[in-house]
């Protein structure tokens, strides 16, 4: 199949981007997105041009190194999949495609597609942990835990990092990714006794980091690669409350 | 240099505490005297760069991912495991060590590997309480599930997400130390060098991928959690930047490489599906718990997989290996299913695949179950083939997925260069020939948060006098100018093969010669390919813009210019081991049956490597002493 690709390059966060054509042609349907830009890259780097510079590790959804937005929508059209998950067959032969990185302010461009989301780091820095030295841990089944709510701690811990929820969103809140973090350690009994403080300095580090504020479009839970669920932003809305009204009293 | 492994004396269910009692420990108040550098924020490397910040030692930690948590420990999926006999199976400590030596193929250090299982307990402690969210039954305590090799249930698990859970722990225990103080993180920086004065590893080198700025760090001590090298295969089931350089490049000022040509080749991996190809998904070992494995009995079958009737299906696994059937030993299950592709029984358009399929096992327990057992799995397949594998078969096939060997440690997990210390996948000697599913997060895990914290004190206690470590010195001139020396050369080559093509070309040679099956003819045409193949590399790889800012053709060349050096000793290896253990099987070692020959008499022993004169390599031997087991013929017919 054929492709055009409108991809945007960028020599660093200093610099004016602009979006350029790139046609490809004799790709496969099987083929992922990412490997096609292996193909364009090898075919750039043939010629002795710059090649696009974007993000990725694993390659299989899970370490949230990659990203991208392709035509508008943050990891593909597909939605709840990684743009490494993403293959051809989601397009059309002989279709333009826009591919442009993760855009916040919050998340400066390094170059073409990668960008910086340490931000996210300095969010769980903040507070998005247990603080359990090695060596102190009781006997694992000292304290048992019900089926459901370890599972439910599962399912907000299951977020990969990735900021989709953050490219996506109009306000660049990253409200799901906070949350994510608080619900799974607020459902633990090992979160408890930092939950309190833990709410408070992450939604304050999230605000200091330029991240917009969550006004519940909804948008992010539709793109999210883990099915992290709106549910989870209301919860540390609640959470948030609850601490701030019991650390004053 | 002669191999001391330094295990301590005494009967094996005592060594490590007998090494504790007496091991050196540094007083606290000297431990902020202390430089610490680790290479890698994965399990290994993130664990012991948490702890070593913990125990008060100023703690710099480098990795190539923008973050930590994207380490590739994260794509571990089936589980990890831990001899706590929560299922009243029979299990116990001594029970998990002898399954590891046995699935090892009697190739790996019997003190490390009773350590390994005897610290696996606390492990899954620590993890709970950082906030794991393992698999439970429903009165609330944690379930096991059991996994290839073994005849107990030891596995915990998060899904199949469970690499990521314990990383994630491991991340965010790493970014507290951050926040106080005690840790320095540094991201997207790779470490091409390291820098020796007077014999000792006192420093590195290191690029930072965003601005191409070299820069030199000085410590006390470098501990390397650098991973896994499988992806010199290209095709595999590691990172796409997973790479062995730190590793080389140690090897080359003096670490010896231990059993370079262990690499564990995964049998339930999905297929290539064309020459594009750039990784190959992994496919939990667990799916063999339920799955059964098959080709057509007919070359040309033509059908598709539903309409082909169960007596014109070839159970092979089954037929050959009746006792264990679909569950033998990775190593095993991949050779198997070679044989029948390289025969012509192999499946798909590329014929290069064998169908697992679960109508049997749907039958038996409902959509449902399977479901709830696999049910991420078949999403992720799905998402990849566009194939609903609950109402067809899935097609999957070998891929190189795991380094037995590694840089050369002794008991104390430090390398044969004094002050180097390696973890987890990087170094060797736990799991022999051959690891058992579940042990590598294990291995990765307690080397970082449990051993190592407690073997590099011994080291360091000699450096409480020392005061900080310069970096203005002409070791670190020198080192500093080999790397930039490099990549100037790199950039210079300006050629017209793009490197993946060569990297392609490398893993195909890798695959075909020095993999699952191997012999003498097809390693002594291995080695000059390998040859002949750097040599085009150095005259014709095409690497595009420069060295300052992000480069990511910079970046692949420089890891395939030590792969292609790697993939040299790894063919030398194999072809010194004139026997079969493990997943290095040679064909003309083989029984009549087609079954692994071992030779005890005459290898018995560790392989390591030393680097000579940029040419050659010199062997030593560390001899296998097994003390409370007898080495046997491992069947699982
Ligand atoms: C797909 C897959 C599934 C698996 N499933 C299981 C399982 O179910 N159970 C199990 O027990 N094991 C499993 N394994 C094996 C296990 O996950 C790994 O062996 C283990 O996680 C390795 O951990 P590590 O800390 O040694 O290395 P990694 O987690 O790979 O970390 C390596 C670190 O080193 C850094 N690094 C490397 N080179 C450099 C350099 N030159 N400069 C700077 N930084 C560098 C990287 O940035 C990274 O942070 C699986 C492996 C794979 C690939
Ligand atoms: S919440 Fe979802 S979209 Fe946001 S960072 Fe986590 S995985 Fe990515
Ligand atoms: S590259 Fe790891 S999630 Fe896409």
């Amino acid at each position: 199949m054929k492709l055009t690709l409108k991809i945007w390059r960028q020599d660093n966060a200093k610099t004016k981007g602009k979006l350029v054509s790139y046609d490809l042609s004799d790709l496969s349907s099987d083929m992922s997105f990412l490997e096609m830009l292996d193909v364009l890259n090898e075919q750039l780097a043939v010629k002795g041009e710059r090649v696009v510079e974007f993000d990725h590790d694993c390659r299989e959804g899970i370490c949230g190194q990659c990203s991208l937005v392709i035509n508008g929508q943050a990891h593909g059209p597909e939605g709840h999949y990684t743009t490494c998950q993403t293959h051809l067959r989601s397009f059309k032969d002989g279709e333009t495609l826009y591919v442009e990185p993760f855009r916040a302010n919050a998340f400066p461009v390094i170059r073409d597609l990668k960008v910086d989301r340490t931000s996210m780091d300095r969010i769980i820095q903040s507070g998005g942990y247990i603080s359990s030295f090695t060596g102190m841990a009781p006997e694992a089944n000292s304290t048992p835990i019900h089926h459901d709510i370890a599972e439910s701690a599962f399912d907000s811990a299951a977020c990969i990092g990735c900021g989709a929820c953050v490219a996506t969103c109009k306000n660049s809140s990253a409200a799901l990714f906070v949350s994510a973090k608080v619900g799974h350690l607020a459902k633990l009994p090992q979160g408890q006794v930092e939950r309190m403080e833990r709410v408070i300095a992450m939604v304050t580090t999230h605000d200091d980091e330029g991240f917009g504020s969550c006004t519940h479009t909804g948008a992010c839970a539709m793109v999210c690669p883990q099915e992290v669920q709106l549910l989870d932003i209301a919860r540390m809305n609640f959470e948030y409350n609850r601490a701030v009204c019991l650390v004053k009293d | 240099m002669a191999l001391n492994a330094k295990i301590p004396a005494g009967p094996l269910k005592d060594k490590w505490q007998n090494y504790l009692a007496k091991t050196r420990i540094v007083n606290p108040a000297n431990r902020k005297k202390l430089d610490v550098i680790v290479v890698g924020g994965g399990l290994s490397g993130g664990g012991a760069a948490a702890s070593l910040a913990e125990l008060g030692y100023n703690v710099k930690v480098f990795f190539f991912q923008d973050s930590a948590r994207r380490s590739h420990s994260v794509a571990a999926q089936g589980g990890v495991n831990a001899a706590k006999n929560y299922k009243n199976d029979g299990d116990n400590i001594y029970r998990m060590f002898y399954d590891t030596i046995k699935g090892g193929d009697f190739r790996s250090r019997e003190a490390n590997v009773y350590r390994m299982a005897e610290v696996s307990v606390d492990l899954i402690d620590h993890m709970v309480a950082q906030g794991v969210p393992f698999g439970r039954e429903y009165g609330g305590y944690l379930s096991n599930r059991s996994f290839g090799g073994v005849l107990v249930s030891r596995t915990f698990y998060a899904r199949g997400q469970t690499g990521q859970q314990l990383l994630l722990a491991t991340y965010q225990a790493m970014m507290k130390q951050v926040k106080v103080g005690k840790l320095k993180q540094y991201n997207r920086h790779e470490i091409l060098d390291i820098v020796l004065v007077n014999g000792k590893a006192r420093g590195i080198i290191a690029r930072n991928l965003d601005t191409g700025e070299i820069s030199r760090h000085a410590a006390h001590a470098v501990v390397f959690g650098t991973g896994g090298f499988g992806k010199i295969f290209y095709l595999s089931t590691l990172a796409m930047n997973s790479n062995g350089s730190a590793n080389w490049r140690a090897h080359k000022k003096g670490a010896y490489f231990a059993n370079p040509s262990w690499t564990q080749i995964h049998p339930t991996a999905l297929p290539q599906s064309g020459e594009h190809q750039s990784k190959l998904t992994l496919m939990s070992e667990s799916l063999r718990n339920d799955g059964r494995i098959w080709v057509p009995k007919n070359k040309d079958e033509q059908r598709s997989p539903g309409d082909i009737p169960d007596e014109d299906r070839d159970y092979y696994l089954e037929r050959r290996y009746p006792a264990f059937g679909n569950l033998v030993p990775r190593d095993v299950a991949s050779r198997a299913a070679k044989e029948r592709m390289d025969a012509g029984y192999g499946v798909g358009s590329l014929k290069n695949a064998v169908y697992l399929d679960f109508k049997t096992a749907i039958e038996r327990l409902g959509e449902d179950t399977i479901k709830e057992r696999y049910g991420n799995l078949f999403t992720m397949y799905e998402k990849i083939t566009a194939i609903n594998a609950y109402k067809e078969p899935m097609k999957i096939s070998p891929a190189a997925h795991f380094s037995m060997g590694g840089l050369w440690v002794d008991y104390e997990l430090q390398t044969s260069i004094p002050g180097l210390f390696a973890v987890g996948e990087a170094n060797f000697a736990d799991h022999g020939a051959n690891r058992l599913g579940a042990n590598s997060l294990l291995q990765a895990s307690v080397d970082g948060n449990f051993i190592l914290p407690n073997t590099i004190s011994n080291y360091l206690a000699d450096d409480i006098r020392t005061g900080s470590i310069s970096t203005d010195t002409p070791e670190f001139d020198d080192a500093e100018k080999a790397v930039k020396d490099q990549v100037e050369k790199l950039l210079a080559i300006k050629g017209t093969m793009p490197v993946d093509q060569i990297h392609r070309r490398l893993g195909k040679i890798m695959f075909k010669e020095v993999a699952m099956s191997r012999n003498e003819k097809g390693m002594i045409w291995a080695i000059e390919e390998i040859r002949k193949l750097r040599k085009e590399f150095w005259e014709n790889a095409a690497i595009s813009g420069d060295e300052k800012g992000p480069n990511s053709e910079l970046e692949k060349a420089g890891r395939l210019a030590d792969y292609l050096e790697i993939a040299e000793l790894m063919t030398v290896d194999a072809l010194n081991r004139k026997e079969s253990c493990g997943a290095h099987f040679r064909e003309d070692y083989q029984t009549e049956d087609g079954e692994a020959m071992r030779d005890d008499k005459n290898y018995m022993y560790s392989s390591a490597w030393e680097w000579e004169n940029g040419k050659e390599w010199k062997e030593h031997k560390e001899p296998l002493e097994f003390t409370e087991v007898t080495p046997t013929v491992r069947s699982y017919k």
